[in-house]
């Protein structure tokens, strides 16, 4: 492994151009280019192709719940570092800076509320802060959300968005998914309901855990919703993808979500859940 | 934190464990004696080497797997097939033994020794069906209230177009779900490679132990190189970073003991290994037989639960 490695890349003459940097306002779908208002105006969808752009955790908990009506709840939880960790950069320093840049102190926002008048506990993940990756905090957080909602006696509203375990927190992350898979269960022998929703992407650690257990499970249009997103089944087994693998779309086809519910209709499918569980 | 606070805290936890029931008798004794040593290297080896060479170890084309360590403890041995649903899958292993008399339910990843049987069993990935199985014996062990030991060497769950469709994902956490449901005494023991959301969906257990040189990982060391150093020939800095050995396992609370391996690692003496590793399984088993089984899920839960660093 150590010796000098000889560059086997091929560049080809037709190739498509390499990702371009594109502006975040601009819709990969269909290129058409907003401002920031007119983005938050319409849920972050876009209002020629209806790309769902992501929406971030503090945005979305204010267009579901009533008007003031959210308490947020473990604010003060934050990532550690218990293993040094250091490859480009340490991650100490990337937490610090994920914190600076979306104002958030983990991927995870928990909370309760009120949704049209019924009272929920809301966890809704921010896929911004590095990924919306799943270390400690974030583990500790949803569990936090999900003894809440038992206390509570009121359903767990849960947002997922995140690339999967944290890997600068090693074995430690990977804990994260039996922790909040008990903390589920927990809610399931409480006989408390819940509702998982989810955004682009939910992947790999959070969807082989507790994003999966939700009582009912809807998804948001074209979220990629993978337990090994294309890239990586590409790269290992050289296998032929179909044109929407790994897509909400493919998902429902073969039985894995309920629903797949466009933003602007999440809230009315939500709050008639909760009147079917009240 | 700094060399010194980690020897510290190997220690604390070192004396810590001798204390355990687990780590009780002679050959216990051993164990500790060999941690020790193990520790002494670690302090000696400061460089990453210790690490790498768990992860060369783990992965031994030699090393035993689970079916030779069925030959070699579990008598009467039925192996259960099929998932009942849509297939057999060959890289997750379950059926039912018995164990010094005890009637138990065993669930293994099987990597396969030659090419023909690697291939079969896709070097122990298990697709969703895998798990499927597994959770369908779960309900057996549970009905009957057989023990379940799980033997984890995985490098992780199968990554294709078929597992993704068929909702590897979901298998998964169902499975972990089920583990977490059980009112039986359940023991995990990873014997190879720990990797990632592959072994944690066999290995919510009372009990979890790891080989000396056995790995247990978020993701691969190629993998975690090729994200975080866009380069999957790092694998041995990502290693040495995120520390998947067993002594570090044990630092940090994801496990409960390390089982002793021969001199130079499973693969020089089979017979030896397996002699090790039943004995690790019993004297876990004599300890949780006597608990209650709501008392049991609960203790799972709670430990489960309390995983984690945060501030």
């Amino acid at each position: 492994m150590s010796e000098a490695r000889i560059d086997v890349q091929v560049e080809h003459k037709h190739a498509p151009p390499a990702d371009q940097k594109r502006h975040p306002n601009t819709c990969p779908k269909c290129g058409s280019h907003y401002r920031d208002d007119e983005l938050a105006a319409a849920l972050w969808v876009c209002g020629h192709c209806d790309h769902h752009f992501p929406m971030r955790a503090r945005a979305r908990i204010d267009w579901y719940v009533d008007p003031g009506s959210f308490v947020e709840e473990a604010a003060e939880v934050r990532s550690e570092d218990p293993l040094d960790f250091f490859d480009l950069r340490p991650y100490a320093e990337r937490l610090a800076e994920a914190e600076l840049n979306t104002g958030l102190g983990e991927a995870a926002v928990i909370g309760h509320a009120t949704m049209d008048g019924h009272p929920i506990e809301l966890s809704v993940m921010d896929f911004t802060f590095m990924g919306g990756s799943m270390g400690s905090a974030v583990g500790e957080k949803f569990s936090r959300a999900c003894d809440s909602a038992i206390e509570r006696g009121v359903p767990l509203v849960s947002v997922t968005s995140s690339g999967g375990a944290r890997m600068q927190e090693g074995i430690l992350s990977l804990m994260q998914l039996p922790k909040t898979v008990c903390a589920v269960e927990d809610l399931h022998d409480a006989h408390i309901p819940m509702f998982t929703v989810m955004a682009h992407p939910t992947t790999a650690g959070v969807l082989a855990s507790f994003a999966s257990l939700g009582d009912v499970t809807i998804a948001e249009p074209g979220a990629l919703i993978a337990f090994t997103g294309p890239r990586v089944v590409q790269q290992t087994t050289r296998e032929k993808l179909p044109e929407d693998f790994g897509l909400a779309e493919q998902n429902l086809r073969f039985g894995h979500l309920d629903a797949i519910v466009p933003r602007s209709e999440q809230r009315q499918q939500l709050v008639k859940l909760l009147r079917l569980f009240a | 934190m700094t060399e010194k606070d980690q020897e510290l805290n190997l220690r604390r936890r070192l004396s810590g464990l001798s204390r355990l029931p687990l780590l009780r008798g002679t050959r216990v004794e051993g164990e500790a004696e060999r941690l020790e040593k193990q520790l002494e290297r670690l302090k000696a080896d400061t460089s990453d080497e210790a690490i790498w060479r768990s992860v060369e170890l783990a992965r031994h084309p030699d090393r035993p797997y689970t079916m030779d360590y069925v030959a070699r403890f579990i008598d009467d041995w039925v192996e259960l097939h099929g998932d009942r649903g849509r297939a057999d899958d060959g890289a997750l292993v379950t059926g039912l033994g018995s164990l010094e008399g005890r009637t138990i339910v065993l669930i293994g990843h099987q990597k396969g020794r030659d090419v023909k049987e690697r291939l079969d069993r896709q070097f122990g990935m298990a697709y969703p069906e895998g798990y499927g199985k597994a959770m369908r014996v779960m309900e057996i062990a549970e009905r009957f209230g057989f023990p379940v030991i799980s033997l984890v060497d995985t490098p992780g769950a199968y990554p294709g177009v078929a597992a993704e469709q068929h909702g590897q994902g979901g298998a998964i956490a169902r499975s972990q779900a089920e583990m977490a449901r059980l009112t039986v005494p359940t023991i995990a023991c990873v014997i190879g490679e720990g990797g990632s959301g592959g072994a944690i969906a066999i290995a919510v257990s009372d009990r979890v132990l790891m080989q000396e040189n056995a790995i247990y990982s978020v993701i691969t060391p190629e993998g975690c190189a090729a994200i975080l150093w866009r380069d999957a020939g790092e694998a041995k800095k990502a290693a040495a970073a995120f520390k998947p050995d067993a002594l570090h396992c044990l630092e940090l609370g994801v496990i409960d003991g390390v089982v002793a391996e021969p001199e130079g690692g499973a693969q020089t003496d089979h017979d030896e290994a397996a002699r090790l590793l039943r004995a690790a399984l019993l004297e876990c088993l004599e300890e949780l037989e006597d608990t209650p089984g709501e008392e049991l899920r609960r203790r799972r839960r709670a430990k489960f639960r309390g995983m984690g660093v945060f501030a």
